[in-house]
């Protein structure tokens, strides 16, 4: 077993699938390739891959029933490759386990970000409990928020809200994920209070409030806590 | 006379020309597509008729038919069950009624097996209440629907038309009949006979029943006299069939003239039981003079019981099962309905019962009905046919509940003896003539709420009351004055008019506003089925219209993929078994469940809603509470079903249309595509495969800057191909109206970040400024297509404006809707394009190459799936000025929480 990182693409593209195994081999990854859902079920069960990249348009079946199945027994980050214009679908996927999308068409260093960013997922936490992203930091242990050096006062829910972007750092959150954790259940369909943290929050953490760096909208879909690319781990 | 009539037509027993040779293309359909009747008749048991069948199914067999035995009863004859050997049984089905098993024959079983030929014995048995339907020739009729032969027994005594008839000679009722239709529909018709003579010795032989059965009853009715009587009724049912089929071969071949009696018949039928004897009279007598006939029913004022009404609607059933045509008409007096019917439908010759009548009222009316009948039906024959006492075996008279009847007397008594006191009380003020104004007063009053017998009462009640207590000598029934007698009998006679013309009347206007209220629903039902566009709509209206007319509960399944669904407009939802009633109703296209003969204890009854052409589904109708299920109200419930299935099938071909329509639609897209942009793809294409092949050409040496100028072409032609791509998915959800925008609450300012980001490379070096309006709150719209829409407009004003000039995008709020406005400061928009600028591939003469044409029509097409309105303008200052207007609703953006 080699310590380069597993990655399983299932696409019916053979054209994409070249490019992929092309760009990303060059990065010293591994690669294995499966053309379709049950091909690349199998796949997954015989490699073990780290992450699996899995295209939405596969010709036996939806993404989301393969995300399903593989998510039965497995916990590896999925990187769903999708469409404009599909948003309903990447929520779909997202809320059953995705961890990530990229729009097609994307460039090799996107993909190779995202894959790294789904690989941190799954490494633990750090032990400071120190998140730097920019000029925001964030102790986690002490809940305490620096901008830029300075203090910042968040309340209770904005913290919270933050937090969950901090753990989720360079991932897409969707809408329903982040109502979710920080309110609960019953608030599942109380999209304006979220627009109205997310404002609030913006105001407090962004330099430029109207033009956000850090935390970005992907539209239609939910937020991203955009990482820069000084932040270390 | 009001006329109004429901009539039908049976086609039966029709004998014209065209109905002629249309049976007869019928039966040669029939021949294909359904199955064949073959029956074996005969005079009664015995005579050997289910022998005679398996002699034949044996042969079949033997040439190598697919032959099975559904149900045979041997009686126990032996001979009969050697015959039964080698011959595939269907198993039989168990029906447990009252506590005890019933062997039936299974239809479904059979018609899973679904042999060339099954043998049905006994065609007029009944089948155990439960089973599907109450007969077993509806088994069978079911059996012919599906393609599957059928043989048969039938004595003539269950002939329905025959059956009182050999009740008479026999004295043995009979209760098990068939339709003498099923003998019209079978292809052949095999008479079994024996001699008489035969027949009694077999029976007293022990042959036809066990020593042990062979009851009293039976003994009477295997008597030489009546066993003639039986075989010449079976000789001549035969006769008139084969003459029948004679009929139809000469029409079907043309062969010599077809021949039409041309004679009418018209049956009265009222609400007696004796009405069917008559019918079957009728019946006969129509059959034997090859002629057609109907039968009337004429409404009076007179009010029918519960139990009458019933029997009326048995009777017209009856009419209209044996092949008559049924109408129902209003009239005064029934003489003059049934004149008026007659002379209105060339009837030669009218069939009446003798009925018993007051003496009185033939004095009154100028004669008997018969009498009255001879002497203004002018030149149509009159039959006269005697009414027999019914039997209380098969009939049992029923008697008339008064309930009603009984509250009604109580209330004119009430009220007269109140009148009476009251006038009492007044003594001296009133002179006894006076007295009798306010008693007729109030005579007429009741006369507006009772029905005629309380009326009547009254009436006399009060004439004797006035006598009693007001006319001197008071306080006897004696009257001194011979005027006041002639006061006292005009009074008499003045109270029992009155009273009388009152509440007929009002029965009249009774019935009247009840046809009016029939007619009013059916017509806001149709005006409420035009207006409706869709099938959910028609669905919904059915429920509701149904309910409101009948009372009742309505539930509507429609056809999908060839199933009735049950559609969620439906005021109940039917059990399992009840779905099993459906979908026989579907496949079948006959009404079925309560009040109809198959699967009668059924909770609905189901109507299907088939056209001419297809049924799109099935309808039910579950009454609240009990009631009597008259032809009226069939006939309503008939024309309902009607409706809704045309309602249906207009929806369905509006469906077909429109899609047709969007076809066509998108074939004209396909063809202005092919046409006007194939050039659009080709440029980036050219651009990507020169300078890859330019890149790996080793003779052209080309390297470090070359190489990268050449690397961002390419990647600007792909990303121009993308976007065409796009815009060509976005209009073809567009034109196949596939845009759904899904509406979420959304910050302007996270709407115009992705915008930023989407125009990043079309924008590159150019001053593109976003504005909000300060304050501006979290609204309610779909921000993707938002996204779409806005970022297509900003993509057009830097594409037709000098480089170097800036393009302004601003959102704020106005109403309640949120305006975004794209600015630029280019030469703006002539006035002669203005028309023209959202139309799909319009292009603004003159424009630079690069452009499809369509990202306007987009944005405009986007806007509107939205609610929302797209419009174009000058700026006052100089420069295009676009507006996108979206209905949103608003929530003000502010701090909800307050700091730690």
């Amino acid at each position: 077993m080699s310590d380069a990182v597993k990655v399983l693409i299932i696409d019916d593209e053979t054209q994409i699938r070249r490019f992929l195994r092309i760009a990303l081999e060059a990065q010293g990854f591994s690669l294995s390739e499966a053309a379709n859902g049950r091909d690349g079920l199998v796949q997954a069960a015989m490699h073990r891959p780290d992450v699996v990249i899995l295209d939405l348009g596969l010709p036996d079946g939806n993404g989301l029933d393969i995300l399903r199945r593989l998510r039965e027994w497995s916990n590896v980050p999925v990187i769903v490759l999708s469409v404009r214009n599909a948003e309903q679908d990447k929520i779909a996927l997202l809320d059953a386990g995705a961890d990530d999308y990229l729009t097609k068409p994307f460039s090799a260093g996107e993909l190779i970000a995202r894959i790294r960013t789904a690989l941190r997922h799954t490494a633990p936490a750090e032990p400071d409990g120190l998140f730097r992203n920019g000029p925001l930091e964030v102790n986690l242990a002490a809940r305490k928020v620096t901008v830029g050096g300075k203090s910042v006062k968040l309340t209770v829910t904005e913290y919270d809200l933050l937090r969950l972007f901090v753990q989720n750092a360079g991932k897409v959150l969707t809408h329903r994920q982040i109502l979710k954790t920080v309110w609960g259940e019953s608030s599942g369909d109380e999209m304006q209070y979220l627009r109205v943290y997310i404002s609030q929050l913006r105001r407090k953490i962004e330099s430029d409030p109207a033009n956000p760096q850090l935390l970005v909208t992907e539209t239609g879909v939910g937020y991203r806590m955009q990482v820069t690319e000084k932040q270390q781990g | 006379m009001t006329r109004d009539r429901i009539r039908r037509k049976n086609k039966g027993t029709d004998r014209s020309d065209p109905d002629v040779l249309l049976d007869a293309i019928r039966s040669d359909e029939d021949g294909r597509s359904r199955g064949r009747l073959k029956i074996f008749f005969g005079m009664c048991a015995g005579v050997g008729k289910t022998y005679a069948m398996l002699q034949e199914a044996r042969m079949l067999l033997a040439e190598g038919k697919d032959v099975a035995a559904g149900i045979v009863e041997t009686h126990g004859r032996p001979e009969t069950g050697a015959l039964l050997e080698g011959l595939e049984r269907l198993p039989l089905k168990a029906v447990s009624y009252r506590g005890r098993t019933f062997s039936e024959f299974d239809l479904d079983g059979a018609l899973r097996r679904r042999p060339a030929v099954v043998l049905v014995d006994e065609l007029a048995h009944a089948n155990v209440p439960g089973s599907r339907h109450i007969k077993r020739y509806q088994d069978v009729e079911e059996l012919l629907d599906h393609g599957i032969d059928v043989y048969t027994t039938l004595n003539v005594q269950h002939l329905e038309s025959r059956s009182l008839t050999v009740e008479e000679i026999t004295g043995v009722p009979v209760h098990e009949t068939v339709p003498d239709s099923v003998l019209d529909r079978a292809a052949d018709i095999e008479l079994v006979d024996i001699a008489p003579s035969e027949l009694l010795k077999r029976f007293s032989d022990g042959k036809i029943y066990a020593p042990e059965s062979a009851a009293a009853a039976l003994r009477n009715f295997f008597r030489r006299g009546n066993v003639t009587a039986l075989r010449e009724m079976a000789l001549r049912a035969t006769a008139q069939q084969v003459n029948r089929h004679l009929t139809r071969y000469k029409a079907g071949r043309k062969i010599g003239e077809t021949w039409k009696s041309g004679e009418r018949l018209l049956v009265a039928v009222g609400p007696s039981p004796f009405s069917t004897q008559l019918i079957a009279w009728t019946r006969r007598m129509a059959a034997t003079m090859n002629a057609e006939w109907m039968a009337l029913n004429v409404e009076t004022q007179v009010r029918l019981t519960v139990q009458q009404a019933a029997q009326l609607t048995a009777n017209l059933h009856l009419a209209r099962e044996l092949g008559a045509e049924v109408a129902v008409v209003r009239a005064e007096d029934t003489v003059e309905g049934i004149v008026q019917t007659a002379l209105a439908n060339n009837i030669t010759q009218i069939v009446v019962g003798k009925t018993e009548e007051g003496r009185l009222r033939t004095w009154l009316k100028g004669g008997s009905l018969v009498e009255r009948l001879v002497r203004y039906s002018g030149n149509i024959d009159i039959y006269v046919v005697r009414g027999d006492v019914i039997p209380q075996t098969t009939r049992p008279p029923r008697r008339l509940p008064r309930l009603t009847s009984g509250r009604q007397f109580g209330v004119a008594l009430g009220a007269i003896a109140a009148v009476v006191a009251s006038l009492f009380a007044a003594g001296s003020l009133l002179n006894y003539l006076s007295v009798a104004m306010f008693l007729l007063f109030a005579v007429t009053l009741l006369s507006l709420w009772l029905t005629m017998g309380p009326v009547l009462f009254a009436a006399a009640l009060s004439a004797l009351a006035w006598n009693f207590f007001f006319i001197p000598p008071r306080y006897t029934f004696h009257i001194a004055r011979f005027e006041d007698v002639l006061v006292f009998s005009l009074y008499f006679i003045i109270a029992i008019v009155t009273g009388t013309l009152t509440s007929r009347i009002r029965i009249n206007k009774e019935a009247v506003r009840q046809r009016e209220a029939r007619a009013a629903a059916l017509y806001a039902m149709s005006r409420a089925l035009t207006s409706a566009d869709s099938t959910d709509a028609i669905a919904a209206i059915a429920v509701r219209e149904i309910d409101r007319i009948f009372d009742a509960d309505a539930a509507v399944f429609l056809n999908a993929a060839g199933l009735p669904v049950l559609h969620h407009a439906s005021g109940f939802s039917p059990g399992a078994k009840e779905e099993s009633v459906v979908r026989w109703v579907a496949e079948n296209r006959k009404p079925a469940g309560r009040f109809t003969d198959t699967l009668p204890l059924s909770d609905a009854r189901w109507m299907p809603l088939a056209t001419g052409r297809d049924i799109y589904g099935v309808a039910g109708v579950r009454f609240r509470r009990t009631t009597v299920f008259t032809l009226d109200k069939e006939t309503l419930l008939e024309n309902l079903a009607g409706q809704i299935a045309s309602a249906l099938e207009r929806e369905r071909f509006n469906g077909e249309r429109r899609r047709a329509d969007t076809a066509d639609a998108s074939e004209r897209l396909f063809k202005t595509l092919l046409n006007s942009i194939s050039h659009e793809f080709r440029t980036p294409l050219a651009v990507i495969s020169g300078i890859t092949a330019s890149l790996t050409d080793p003779g052209l040496r080309l390297g470090g800057a070359a190489r990268d100028a050449l690397m961002s072409e390419v990647n600007d032609a792909a990303n121009r191909l993308n976007g065409l791509v796009e815009n060509l998915l976005n209009m073809s959800r567009l034109e196949s109206g596939n845009v759904r925008p899904a509406v979420e609450w959304c910050d302007v300012s996270d709407l115009f970040q992705s915008l930023k980001r989407r125009l990043q490379r079309e924008a590159a070096g150019r001053p593109v400024a976003f504005e909000m309006a300060p304050g501006i709150p979290i609204v309610r719209i779909d921000s993707a297509l938002t996204e779409v829409a806005v970022g297509n407009l900003v993509q057009n004003a830097l594409r037709y404006t000098p480089p170097e000039t800036p393009v302004r995008v601003r959102a704020a709020v106005s109403g309640s809707d949120l305006v975004i406005t794209v600015r630029d400061e280019g030469p703006g928009l002539p006035a002669d394009i203005l028309p023209h600028l959202f139309k799909k591939f319009y292009r603004a003469p003159g424009s630079a190459a690069g452009g499809t044409g369509l990202g306007l029509s987009i944005s405009r097409g986007l806007v509107e799936a939205m609610g929302g309105r797209l419009t174009a303008a000058n700026a006052s200052r100089g420069g295009a000025l676009f507006t996108v207007r979206l209905p949103a609703e608003r929530r003000s953006v502010g701090p909800e929480e307050s700091n730690e």
